[in-house]
């Protein structure tokens, strides 16, 4: 890694070259065993840990998104505490299923291009333009997706020109797609998914919009073993990130817990919460 | 009879000196003050679009004169050291020092092999949590790096500012507006008396009160508040404009703090440190904040 970086020599070429406003690109070409998931062995299958469930849905004032905290590796529970929503930059989040330290590291360098742009350019990347940069990286990992490492990750962010949160989902060959209302992925998002269609309305306030993230997650993890549930005896609860024109905030511990709670007192005697 | 022209080793570098001496000369001069909450950046530069100084990381900024598309190359390549330094060790990993000792093999190593020298001079500033603690590191065309104590002066006729400022300014014991009103002095009187304004000046500052990034210019009502003594504004706010869009600027249009329910502080695997994590700009603080108009606020 100390390659990479020279201690006292001149800087090499490839930081004097014009062009690139892209971190990656330049990771790319001067430090490629860097990149995430570089360097991994070409055969063989490991068993690491996997992120599972990520939820996210529109409001009126943006975008909210949710990440279950369990890790899995098989059917052993390899984390109960991890934390899989991020925020990419002032205006966007990224949340994210399947491997891990993969995962982790795509959304360690997503920020450093983010933040890279910003500075070098002076301005901010369309939502579009951080979508496309996030697709380009999902893309380079295709290799590593096929082996059984994939990473899928659903990003949000607040549209300046529109004024409107957005979501979009990806797939393992980097192809990247707009969700309209509601989106869901990893292992629980079926339930998850199902869940929202019932429970999303047009025009949600911001604390609705925190409710039914966490209801649908909690009904990704009734039926999911993978999909980790609120544990009140430890006091872990989803990640909530909300998205709107003030920026990027989560939502605090305290409020989680409250939302849970009437949660749960709510789903007492209807486990299936009918309406 | 065409015998190649002896050139001795010290007429070659003279001469070289010489034509990077005189296109630096050519250009207005860029000061970099380190007062009691940051460091200031100023200068005289009319363009709001081809910037002189610049954010390069969390805690460090770039300021430059002589010939932009060398300093701008050179300012690019800071970032990338930086941004490639952070994200293969870790944010805290970033130094003043490490980018300096590069641009200094850099541009030695142009101006002995290149068959011009970049006609350039640079400063790194990185803003330390007491004003003790600021680096301020100044790069010449040839390579040489000095560690400059408090200020810097760059450009033209940096001597005689370097000395205006050697007799009238106590680093770190300055407020902004007193740093800002200096810099307009010493530079608007280097070459004639000159009246500068806040459209000829482009400033910035590195404000130690902040969290994470600490670079943030400053333009618009702010800066010509600032600028005004009879203006009681002394110091910028730690809280970013309300408005939405990119941050980077301070202009004092809008400084009420937009309506937030509550919030957690983000989580951030860039950031491994808890209590120092990146905190959304609408919602900074500042810690130990000094003379910013931060009271009364909740969190």
């Amino acid at each position: 890694m100390s390659g990479a970086v020279p201690d006292s020599r001149r800087l090499p070429a490839s930081f004097l070259a014009t062009g690139s406003s892209s971190f990656s690109e330049f990771l790319g070409a001067h430090a490629p065993q860097l990149l995430p998931g570089a360097g991994l062995p070409e055969q063989g299958r490991v068993d690491v840990p996997h992120g599972t469930t990520i939820v996210a849905l529109t409001f009126a004032d943006g975008v909210v998104l949710v990440g279950d905290r369990r890790a899995t590796m098989g059917s052993f529970i390899a984390n109960r505490d991890m934390e899989k929503v991020f925020s990419a930059d002032e205006y966007s989040a990224v949340g994210i299923a399947g491997t891990a330290g993969v995962a982790v590291e795509m959304v360690k360098l997503f920020q450093v291009e983010l933040e890279h742009y910003e500075k070098i350019e002076g301005t901010l990347l369309s939502v579009e333009g951080k979508a496309n940069r996030l697709a380009a990286m999902i893309r380079g990992n295709l290799g590593n997706a096929m082996r059984g490492l994939s990473v899928v990750p659903l990003f949000v962010g607040y549209d300046l020109e529109t004024r409107s949160g957005r979501i979009f989902s990806y797939d393992l060959t980097g192809g990247c797609y707009e969700e309209q209302r509601h989106h869901s992925v990893g292992s629980g998002s079926l339930f998850a998914r199902g869940a929202l269609k019932k429970l999303w309305h047009p025009g949600l306030a911001e604390d609705q919009a925190v409710d039914v993230a966490v209801e649908a997650l909690y009904d990704a993890a009734d039926d999911d073993s993978a999909t980790g549930g609120p544990d009140l005896g430890r006091g872990i609860w989803p990640t909530c990130a909300v998205v709107t024109a003030g920026g990027v905030r989560f939502v605090t511990d305290d409020r989680l817990e409250e939302l849970v709670t009437a949660l749960l007192a709510r789903r007492r005697s209807n486990p299936g919460g009918a309406r | 009879m065409t015998l190649p022209m002896y050139v001795s080793p010290e007429q070659l570098m003279k001469d070289r000196a010489d034509y990077a001496r005189k296109g630096i000369a050519r250009g207005r001069s860029v000061l970099v003050l380190s007062y009691r909450t940051g460091i200031a950046l100023v200068a005289e530069n009319p363009s709001t679009t081809l910037h002189k100084v610049s954010e390069l990381y969390d805690r460090m900024a770039f300021a430059a004169v002589g010939k932009y598309n060398e300093f701008e190359n050179l300012r690019v390549a800071g970032i990338r050291y930086a941004d490639l330094r952070g994200y293969s060790y870790d944010r805290s990993d970033v130094t003043a020092r490490g980018l300096a000792n590069a641009y200094a093999q850099t541009l030695g190593t142009i101006f002995t092999q290149e068959s011009k020298p970049y006609e350039v001079e640079i400063a790194v500033a990185q803003v330390g949590q007491r004003p003790e603690d600021d680096q301020i590191f100044r790069l010449t065309y040839d390579g040489s790096v000095t560690d400059e104590p408090g200020f810097v002066a760059m450009g033209g006729a940096s001597e005689e500012l370097t000395g205006q400022l050697r007799e009238r300014f106590t680093p770190g014991s300055s407020t902004l507006k007193e740093a800002l009103a200096l810099a307009m002095a010493v530079l608007g009187g280097s070459a004639e008396e000159r009246q500068l304004d806040a459209g000829q000046l482009e400033v910035a500052v590195l404000d130690r009160r902040r969290p994470r990034r600490a670079f943030r210019r400053l333009r618009g009502p702010l800066l010509e508040s600032l600028l005004d003594q009879a203006d009681p504004t002394a110091d910028v706010p730690t809280v970013d404009d309300a408005r939405p869009g990119p941050h980077d600027t301070l202009t004092g249009e809008a400084p009420e703090r937009p309506e937030r329910s509550d919030g957690r502080e983000h989580t951030n695997p860039q950031t491994q440190h808890p209590g120092e994590e990146h905190q959304d700009p609408q919602d900074q603080h500042g810690p130990g904040a000094g003379g910013g108009s931060t009271e009364g606020q909740e969190t």
